[in-house]
């Protein structure tokens, strides 16, 4: 293997890249407006919860809880009587219903304990799950409001300091920004090194190649190393200019340390970028091919949600992925400081699957060629 | 002949391509009954001629007669359509590579109408008469260019046209094909006097025989008229010289006829090039069989054959890319070891299509390849500067080569060949579809090296009178070498008049056929085939045909079935992506781990614990020794929540004194974090409580009201039964308008197109032809999303499941219909691909009351969401699998999901377009 023509060739790609401005655009838009707008998403937060509320009491307590819902957390309350409420749960127009009793009021001051029943709708998860303590909360502080006295705590006076270490506020832009991070250097390693090699098929251009003093190594490892870089460079400036100062999200751990982990992942993923492309040998097909690979390698890796509440025999698969471990290294570096002491079994995994997947991707590569 | 009217005529027509000029006001007259050829090179604007004769192509300005009516009016275009066959360039480009021989000309029997005994008949009586039967079972992918042709031939003539158009038929066809078809063409005009043809062809040989030319340059009409009268016009003896002559002064100027002198005979025998008994095999197949020969230093050696014919695998052996099976290639007396490096840097190649990097400038592909070559970088812009001067591109250094004319390319191609100086020159074909000047410059370029420099060069072509430049030619075939010599000698030995002749008197001689037959092929011949023409078919007239409509469903199940990744996707795509978001998109957080720091190790602390450890939520791990084991452990994630209880906990507790207990969740997922939050919370609550209980007896936690929550339809709140019957949606809009965009756009794209713009298919024949396919797949794919949902999700089904299912066949029905009308505006194959995911994904998933309910939404989120379809299906998904709802409840959804299937497929018929633009 000549280093020159590793340098040449990968000069080539770069080129190449710098002339197709669809993936260009791809490029600035993953690490730019796709991570601030998945920061500033917020999935859990109910918004405009359909509500609707049979009064069945029509007193001063009932319509003081009637009147505390209203925009953004919940639609104006559409007040209904009993037995429509199957009927619209049914139909899915509304995701609670709330029924307040007879005599709810007259129950309430004779210290008679009604029931005031809260119907969710379980088939909206996120809602019914955030929702349903908003209700709950809401209507208590209503009664409460309305018996305007306070009972004193007679509970025992132990008290539970509960911190989220890491990310105090809880503030889920934070892990948006750097789960889009982790994701976006996947996608486009594997994207823009299929792209470059089927291009290059697609042109005609590697049978010219090959007639050239440059081996296969050659070819393969200047667009792993060229479009390796494009995307590395991309992250280093989206963590440093988006992320830390666009997005203010404060780093725990060592930029260094996990750009030097994003490397080592990104041969592994642009090896797999290889792989893929020898597979499917045309641009749609690629496309196809990425649609299946790319949703299950992402949703799969523990990016988006934990990994212990996936079945075992998914987690023991996904150890297989390179973004599995990929994931666990940078949540470790960036959100909980963790140094290569703590992160090196990771880093080892990294090196080992991607050094499978380039001996794998050259044998295909070389089939490939002929 | 001049009584009878034209049979095309073109008055004042123009086309225009972006900026680019195809046809400059083009009139001219066409004979019928005759072979009429347009001549010219690549670019002149025959094929956009062609394709507005044929009706393929919308007419831009002007008046285009053809068979006597305007082809601008769709009525004429509908009714001539049946007559006229048009077979468009490039090697099998009306035929579908995946579909067998047979299959292919089948299926344009179905489009025109024919039933079965019909079509076996017809298609029988072709495949006999073009020597074809033998391959009826071999997809028309791996026919040999000839082969593919005559495919393209029977598929054209299948309906007996008046008129038949074929643009460039048999270019990069080896000689004898060549004369094949044409001796097929001749005979079956025997058969049908009355046909018209009209011929594009960049051979003037073949020009020759043909009763009527156009000669083409720049999208102008240059002359008409037989050859001879062309020939006698510019008082030239060839074609070739003819047209030239008649080419404008300003293109004419500078012109020379090649004149290569003789090799100096016995100056230098060296030999460059040896092939000894090369053999390839693939497998059980011989790409390459016994082949030898010698080719002296600066020897210009010709190498002719048929595309698949084993050139290019000789030429791979020759620069040691493949390593021969048997035998040795030699250069310069050294043997060719496919490791050896070195032997690339003597040998300079330079390929059939242009295939030099569009994305580099002029400047840097010659630059790269420089580099590449490894020059010394010292040297590298001086020898740069060298070629350019050599090769005329000095004024173009800094342009893209995608800018330039393709005479300006090759001259590009074959300086980057010659950047290393290399002692040998390949050339693949290195003149295919260019002007007979720059021809005639580029061999000029040649013989200079050739004869001034010593390069030995290697070219294969299939124009004989560039084989005549050659000092010594081969003809290659089947991966054999039949015969070479100097060509002069090939043609004494033959005893023919030319070149063509003598290689298709050896081509025949290595099939084993007897010697030029023009002889009427032996085919069976049906009385119905006789010397009158049966009228057109009937049934062509009318307007909605269920067996053309069912044609295309047929081939595009066989396309699909046959494309391994289009077909994993088709079917298990969205079980795998329903698998993959069941498990993934999981928002039940279970087994969380946790460790205790217990300073105060009695029964109340171990009591406390003990109500963490118990729950399903948590799994607790080994006790932490200190803060810094603490540390440690939560950084490198083992550990989601970390409790410390501090010493004398339980004293103080039953002292009542104010204790407090540290927690630490790890924050790095937020989300998991509330939930573990929440958890620890409540737990905190209910021990306290029971504490409390212990101590103060029931009345303490008696509380004002009560609200009772019911958690409907799911009462265990369990993710995956919220989110199966969504999901099930999201996968029957996604894939199934992908698959049936790609199925219009890859037709678009691969340019087959072109058969729904010339035979008689409707629109809408073709778009439901081809959604039926997917509606199938689609139900299919339904059933089996049920079956994992239900079986593997173990989501309880409660509903009725007939009424589910009828909702789910409207519902794949309106998204197919979705996909056909994003195709009409997609142009590619991965713009389709992405562009469908995202127009499907995102109103389905934001708009369609998957998370928040339609009636929450306002302003085009709202009426988007009310008249998208999976809105309609989500209900009938969710009421069906959760709510136990049947006809009775969820008729109000099912009704606008069936209203949505016309609406749709009529936009998809409205917008797809007829001709091409």
């Amino acid at each position: 293997m000549r280093l020159a023509n590793v340098f040449d060739l990968g000069v080539k790609e770069l080129r190449g890249l710098g002339r197709d401005p669809m993936l260009l655009g791809l490029v600035v838009y993953a690490f730019t407006l796709s991570i601030y707008t998945e920061s500033h998403a917020l999935p859990e937060t109910l918004n405009r919860a359909a509500i609707a509320i049979v009064d069945e009491d029509q007193s001063p307590a009932s319509s003081r809880i009637v009147t505390a819902f209203y925009p953004p957390f919940f639609t104006p309350p559409k007040l209904i009587l009993q037995p429509e409420m199957d009927k619209r749960m049914d139909a899915g127009l509304d995701t609670f219903a709330l029924d307040i009793p007879p005599n709810f009021q007259r129950d309430l001051l004779a210290g008679r304990s009604p029931t005031i029943q809260l119907n969710i709708d379980a088939t909206r998860m996120s809602q019914a799950f955030t929702g349903g303590g908003y209700v709950q909360s809401i209507v208590s502080g209503e009664v409460t409001g309305f018996l305007d006295r306070h009972r004193a705590s007679e509970n025992p006076p132990v008290d539970l300091a509960l911190r989220a270490r890491f990310n105090p506020d809880l503030d889920k832009g934070w892990f948006g920004a750097i789960s889009d991070v982790i994701l976006s250097i996947t996608m486009l390693s594997i994207v823009l090194t299929g792209a470059a090699l089927i291009r290059e098929r697609e042109h005609g251009t590697v049978e010219h190649l090959l007639v050239m003093p440059v081996t296969a190594v050659e070819i393969m490892v200047s667009k792993i190393w060229s479009m390796g870089l494009v995307v590395l460079v991309a992250s280093a400036v989206s963590i440093v200019f988006v992320v830390e100062w666009l997005l203010a999200v404060p780093i725990q751990g060592s930029v260094a340390l996990f750009l030097a982990a994003t490397a080592v992942h990104l041969f592994a993923t642009t090896c797999m970028g290889v792989f893929l492309a020898t597979v499917a040998g045309t641009m749609p097909q690629f496309g196809l091919l990425l649609m299946l690979v790319l949703l299950p390698l992402q949703l799969l890796s523990g990016a988006t949600t934990p990994r212990e509440s996936m079945p075992e025999i998914i987690q023991t698969l996904m150890l297989a992925a390179p973004n599995t471990h990929f994931v666990i290294l940078a949540q470790s570096i960036l959100f909980r400081g963790a140094g290569i002491d703590v992160v090196w079994p990771q880093f080892a995994a990294l090196i080992m699957i991607g050094s499978i997947l380039f001996v794998l991707a050259l044998r295909r590569f070389r089939a490939f060629l002929r | 002949m001049s009584e009878t009217p034209p049979v095309v005529r073109l008055r004042d027509v123009a086309l225009v391509y972006g900026a680019a000029r195809a046809l400059d006001m083009v009139s001219v007259d066409l004979p019928a009954g005759v072979m009429v050829g347009l001549i010219g090179p690549d670019g002149v604007g025959k094929s956009s001629l062609l394709s507005l004769v044929a009706g393929a192509r919308v007419v831009q300005t002007g008046v285009v007669e053809t068979l006597g009516g305007d082809m601008s009016d769709a009525e004429h275009r509908r009714r001539t359509c049946p007559r006229i066959s048009y077979m468009p360039q490039g090697l099998g480009k009306n035929l579908y590579p995946t579909l067998s021989v047979f299959e292919n000309v089948d299926f344009f029997g179905r489009l025109f109408g024919h039933d079965r005994r019909e079509r076996e008949r017809r298609v029988a009586g072709l495949l006999a008469r073009t020597e074809l039967q033998a391959f009826a079972e071999r997809p028309a992918a791996k026919l040999s260019g000839g082969m593919k042709q005559k495919l393209g031939l029977c598929c054209a003539l299948i309906h007996d046209p008046d008129l038949l158009i074929l643009d460039e038929p048999t270019t990069g066809v080896d000689p004898l094909s060549r004369r094949q078809f044409w001796e097929l063409i001749d005979d079956i005009r025997r058969d049908r006097p009355g046909m018209s043809v009209i011929v594009a062809t960049a051979y003037m040989e073949e020009a020759e025989r043909l009763d009527f030319l156009v000669a083409m340059d720049a999208g102008r009409v240059l002359a008409t008229g037989s050859p001879d009268e062309l020939k006698a016009r510019a008082s030239a003896t060839t074609l070739d010289a003819a047209f030239i002559a008649l080419l404008p002064e300003a293109k004419r100027r500078g012109h020379e006829e090649v004149v290569i002198p003789p090799r100096a005979a016995g100056v230098d025998e060296m030999i460059a090039i040896e092939a000894q008994g090369l053999t390839m095999r693939f497998g059980d197949f011989t790409a390459v069989d016994q082949v030898s020969f010698r080719i002296p230093r600066g020897e210009i050696f010709g190498f002719l054959g048929s595309n698949g014919c084993g050139k290019s695998t000789t030429m791979k052996m020759l620069t040691g890319l493949l390593p021969a099976s048997e035998g040795t290639a030699r250069l310069f007396g050294r043997e060719v070891d496919p490791k050896d490096m070195a032997v690339r840097r003597r040998v300079g190649y330079m390929s059939q299509a242009f295939s030099l990097y569009g994305e580099l400038t002029v400047r840097q592909n010659l630059d790269l390849h420089a580099r590449l070559f490894g020059l010394d970088p010292e040297a590298i812009p001086g020898r740069i500067a060298e070629m350019a001067n050599r090769f005329g591109l000095d004024d173009v250094m800094d342009s893209w080569p995608d800018a330039l004319p393709l005479g300006v390319r090759q001259r590009l191609s074959l300086a980057v060949a010659m950047i290393h100086a290399p002692e040998i020159l390949i050339l693949d074909e290195p003149t295919s579809g260019v002007d007979p000047i720059a021809r005639d410059n580029f061999w000029s370029i040649l013989a200079e090296l050739s004869r001034k420099d010593g390069v030995t060069i290697f070219v294969s072509t299939h124009f004989m009178n560039e084989a005549e430049l050659c000092d010594r030619i081969s003809l290659m075939h089947a991966g054999k070498v039949l015969i070479s010599d100097t060509p002069a000698e090939i043609v004494r030995s033959r005893n023919a008049s030319n070149l063509e002749e003598a290689f298709v008197a050896c081509l025949e001689d290595a099939i084993g056929e007897p010697p030029a037959s023009p002889a009427p092929s032996p085919a069976p011949r049906d009385p119905a085939d006789g010397a009158v023409p049966q009228p057109t078919v009937p049934s062509v007239r009318r307007s909605f045909s269920l067996r053309r409509m069912f044609a295309y469903s047929r081939r595009e199940t066989i396309e699909l079935r046959r494309d391994p990744i289009r077909a994993a996707l088709a079917v298990v795509g969205s079980l795998i992506l329903m698998f993959v978001i069941g498990y993934g998109v999981n928002m039940d957080v279970e087994d969380l781990t946790f460790a205790v720091l217990d300073r105060d190790d009695t029964t109340v602390s171990r009591d406390y614990v003990q109500q963490i450890a118990g729950s399903r939520y948590f799994i607790e791990k080994r006790p932490l020794q200190d803060y810094a084991d603490l540390d440690r452990r939560m950084r490198d994630g083992t550990l989601s929540f970390a409790l410390e209880i501090p010493p004398n906990f339980a004293r103080d507790v039953a002292r009542g004194r104010n204790v407090e207990l540290g927690a630490w969740i790890d924050g790095a997922m937020p989300a998991r974090a509330e939930t573990v939050r929440g958890y620890v919370q409540g737990m905190h609550a209910n021990w306290l409580a029971g504490k409390a209980r212990l101590l103060y007896g029931s009345a303490a936690t008696v509380g004002e009201f009560q609200l009772a929550i019911r958690y409907r339809y799911n009462p265990d709140v369990r993710s995956l039964v919220a989110m199966a019957p969504a999901v099930i949606p999201l996968m029957l809009i996604m894939i199934p308008a992908m698959l049936a965009a790609l199925s219009v756009v890859r037709e678009k794209e691969l340019g087959s197109i072109i058969n729904f713009y010339v035979t008689p298919v409707t629109r809408f024949e073709f778009l439901i032809g081809k959604q039926l396919p997917y509606v199938a797949l689609a139900m299919l794919n339904f059933v089996l999303l049920t079956a994992l949902a239900i079986f593997v999700f173990q989501v309880p089904f409660t509903g009725d499941f007939i009424c589910y299912a009828v909702g789910a066949l409207l519902y794949v029905s309106a998204t197919t219909g979705m996909g056909l009308v994003i195709s009409s505006f997609m142009g590619s194959q991965i713009a389709a691909i992405f562009g469908t995911a995202v127009l499907t994904l995102i109103p389905a998933s934001q708009y369609s009351g998957m998370i928040d309910p339609v009636s929450s939404l306002q302003g085009a989120g709202r009426f988007i969401g009310e008249i998208y379809p999976t809105t309609h299906f989500i209900t009938i998904s969710r009421g069906a699998f959760s709510k136990g709802l049947g006809f009775d409840e969820l008729w109000p959804s099912l009704v606008p999901l069936a209203l949505a299937i016309p609406v749709l497929i009529g936009l998809a018929g409205a917008l797809l377009r007829k001709q091409a633009r």
